[in-house]
């Protein structure tokens, strides 16, 4: 039973040490510098070494002098199995181990022979390991993104594994890209049409909701039941199976390539989601608030304004945050209506520069950063709210 | 008194409601009815496009006589489809001028010059010249003629509201042989987009349910994703998995791992050795299901963490007390009390996938047997060209939409009548 465990556990452990190796020789490997070997058995074999070292020392030693002897050790090894490396690959070796070992550290016979000690043992790194994985499998993509836009064609053909950013050669150098889409390709306009059109729909959708939701949240009317399970319902329906009848009627409105058509659309479809939240929330404030305002002598635009909007302003900025994500990601739409390169929104405007000529990768990431920051920096800031709209929203895709 | 107030409740609840109602019926009901509607038609892109009359109107000198001139009005009818009925001509004079001679269908009164011209057949072109004279006999100004533009109008008739209806759309739509394949490659997408969000969701859900350090921002990081522009990210991609200067194959092929780039967005098969047997697996898809992995789990554990929180924690000391293990506890603990959780999120997220349009459209386009429902719709609509056709499918759409949400509805219904 404990030999069992043992192995288990110098085997996991050593996996997952070398999991982690794997994942900063790639990062490495992405700066440009040439490795082509994850040298999987002689790393892996060490690992397990060093770990039963670890076990059989225990808590004789001061830990944290274990654990940094240990480091040492394992970096001096790879240091040897691996030639003409720069030296902060070899720290970032010994700072990883170093994380590692502390990780293992309180390990020892006493530990193993605990029941289920394997599996948790196993469940410990698991959660280790996948907060790393998560965490590059996520990122990665969006660092591509950014650093893609800092380069040169040239460059990028070179070496396609490079990306490691050189500030050597000044800031005017290291954002042309943004210049050139700002400049040539006109990105300025397109995210005034953007900011324009979301805020709009932003502004439109509560005027429209906030009444609506107020009314199915409190009055008695008849087809109210009916009115709240059709907003459900209505949601479901997707973009693409409106889009042929708006395109045809809008086409002989005149409605299309407008920015007026595109706020239409993008209430008109954020609207029962808006007047779904919205309701939730009027219907968790206290009766007794509006009777007072009522005798008070308030008409209803009275209670709503007075009474209602005040307290439910967390909900209020939670509905217009996801509106805003919403209208600022929007594709199918402003695909369908515009087509005229002056009224383009900033989604449209990147397909748009994909599909037409071969349009260098560098602006075309360039472009997506544009599109990208600002809904990530409002995400990060507003968290809170945004978080609560989209758990509240979340029926929609 | 009371019935008083009731009724000025209901009158105020029903101004309240109207706009949105109004608003949501004409831009999301109301197309979906007119669906079913232009399904039945054979309407295409070109006919969209109203046929109008249209006149260029031509000022001409006649050679020996600086008082008379000649106006040529060059008339089309714009549809080359579309037979346009009871054009009618309006053009305006300066006061000094007047015909010399007019065929019948035209009158001249008071410096207007109208004209009814009859029906005109599609692709229909004819000339019309007059010869004008200054009463006063003085030298006629181009310029001035040139100044007004001729007016038109005319009725045509307005093929999406015709009363003619046809079957083909859709004896086209199930008659293809694709049909089945289109079929299976929604489902398969939808299906396995869904399974592999929602798992993924529980293990980053059970991840960052424990305490360790920077879980705040490990939680934002984790919702990206569903944040960021689709087309950022579509686009990002495709230069990451790119075969001849994407990164994911020059880093597999720089570590030996691979011999030769994958063409991951653009190869509809490969062929894998599993023990001795070939199995062919729909590379484009599989990499295309990975991208909507990748998109939508953060909304899978954003629900699940929520409900991870609620869980009590004296289950799990109850649990260490019986001595369970790591695996007994979450199958026996967790599991049950997310269940409900993951039983709704797989419906919504299911609907929702069977819909996803910009994913696909914009990773492959729906090439290499990546061709979904609603890829379908935009290809027979837009590409081809055939509105019918486009309409036809998405009524398909709504079809299944629709036994989905009765499905739903009644699961929804049961868990309430359990609580």
């Amino acid at each position: 039973m404990k030999i069992k465990n043992i192995f288990t556990y110098c085997f996991i452990s050593s996996l997952f040490l070398f999991s982690l190796i794997c994942i900063w020789k790639i990062l490495v490997t992405l700066q440009g510098i040439e490795l082509t070997n994850f040298n999987f058995n002689k790393l892996f074999i060490f690992g397990i070494i060093l770990c039963a070292i670890n076990l059989l020392i225990g808590k004789k030693l001061n830990l944290n002098i274990k654990i940094t002897i240990l480091a040492l050790l394992f970096s001096i090894f790879d240091y040897f199995i691996s030639t003409n490396l720069p030296i902060w690959y070899s720290f970032g070796i010994f700072l990883i181990s170093l994380f590692f070992f502390n990780n293992i550290k309180d390990y020892d016979k006493n530990f193993l022979s605990k029941n289920h000690s394997s599996q948790k043992l196993f469940f410990n790194f698991l959660t280790l390991f996948g907060i790393t994985l998560f965490s590059f499998v996520i990122l990665f993509p969006f660092y591509m993104m950014l650093v893609t836009s800092f380069k040169t064609q040239a460059l990028l053909l070179l070496n396609p594994l490079d990306f490691s950013i050189n500030f050597a050669q000044g800031l005017p150098e290291l954002f042309k890209s943004y210049f050139i889409v700002f400049k040539d390709y006109n990105f300025g306009r397109y995210m005034l049409t953007s900011t324009i059109v979301s805020l709009g729909t932003v502004i439109i959708t509560l005027i429209f909701a906030i009444p609506a939701a107020y009314a199915v949240a409190r009055l008695n009317f008849f087809g109210k039941n009916f009115l709240s399970t059709s907003i459900l319902i209505i949601y479901l329906f997707p973009a693409i199976v409106l889009v042929i009848p708006l395109y045809t009627i809008f086409s002989q409105l005149g409605l299309r390539n407008s920015i007026e058509g595109l706020l239409i659309v993008y209430t008109a479809t954020t609207l029962p989601v808006a007047i779904y939240m919205l309701q939730g929330y009027f219907k968790s404030i206290p009766k007794e608030l509006e009777e007072a305002g009522i005798i008070d002598g308030q008409n209803w635009l009275g209670i709503i304004f007075k009474i209602i909007l005040p307290l439910s302003l967390p909900a209020i900025s939670s509905v217009a945050l996801y509106v805003f994500m919403i209208a600022w990601n929007e594709f199918l739409f402003s695909l369908m209506f515009l087509d005229r390169p002056n009224t383009f929104t900033l989604s449209r405007a990147i397909q748009f520069l994909n599909v037409g000529a071969e349009t260098p990768r560098q602006y075309l990431m360039a472009g997506s950063v544009v599109v990208t920051l600002p809904i990530l920096i409002i995400f990060v800031y507003f968290e809170k709210y945004l978080v609560s709209g989209l758990t509240a929203g979340s029926v929609k895709g | 008194m009371s019935s008083k107030l009731a009724k000025i409740e209901k009158r105020t609840a029903y101004l309240l409601i109207l706009p949105s109602v109004l608003l949501v019926f004409s831009i999301i009901l109301f197309p979906i009815f007119s669906n079913i509607w232009i399904s039945f038609k054979n309407v295409e892109l070109k006919d969209l496009r109203i046929p109008e009359p249209r006149a260029k109107k031509l000022v001409k000198s006649i050679n020996d006589n600086p008082n008379q001139i000649k106006v040529i009005y060059k008339l089309r009818n714009s549809s080359l489809t579309q037979e346009i009925t009871n054009v009618k001509f309006k053009d305006k004079y300066p006061d000094d001028i007047e015909p010399i001679s007019l065929n019948n269908k035209c009158q001249f009164k008071s410096n207007l010059l109208k004209c009814e011209l009859g029906n005109w057949p599609k692709k229909y072109r004819e000339n019309l010249e007059i010869v004008f004279q200054n009463i006063n006999n003085q030298e006629i100004s181009k310029k001035e003629l040139k100044a007004y533009k001729p007016k038109l109008s005319g009725k045509s008739q307005n093929i999406l509201l015709t009363y003619e209806f046809t079957l083909n759309n859709f004896k086209k739509v199930i008659k293809d042989k694709a049909f089945i394949d289109l079929l299976s490659t929604t489902f398969y997408y939808t299906f396995f987009g869904t399974i592999g969000a929602i798992v993924f969701g529980i293990l980053a859900a059970q991840m960052v349910n424990q305490k360790f350090f920077g879980r705040t921002f490990m939680r934002s990081v984790l919702l990206f994703p569903y944040v960021a522009p689709v087309v950022a990210l579509a686009y990002t991609w495709e230069l990451l998995l790119d075969p001849t200067s994407g990164t994911l194959n020059n880093l597999l092929i720089n570590y030996q791992i691979i011999d030769g780039p994958i063409n991951l967005l653009g190869q509809k098969y490969v062929t894998l050795n599993i023990l001795g047997f070939d199995f062919k697996l729909r590379l484009a898809l599989t990499t295309v299901i990975i991208f909507e992995i990748w998109r939508y789990f953060p909304l899978a554990f954003l629900f699940i963490l929520a409900r991870l929180q609620a869980v009590p924690k004296e289950l799990y000391e109850a649990a260490d007390v019986d001595g369970a293990n790591p695996i007994q506890k979450f199958l026996n603990i967790t599991l049950p009390q997310i269940l409900a959780v993951i039983s709704i999120l797989f419906m919504i997220r299911f609907i929702w996938n069977f819909n996803k349009f910009e994913d696909i459209f914009l990773l492959t386009g729906g090439a290499s047997g990546t061709r979904t429902l609603p890829i379908n719709v935009y290809q027979q609509g837009f590409s081809i060209g055939d509105i019918g056709m486009g309409s036809a499918v998405s009524i398909v759409i709504v079809v299944f939409l629709l036994i989905f949400m009765f499905i739903y509805f009644k699961l929804l219904g049961k868990r309430a009548d359990e609580n």
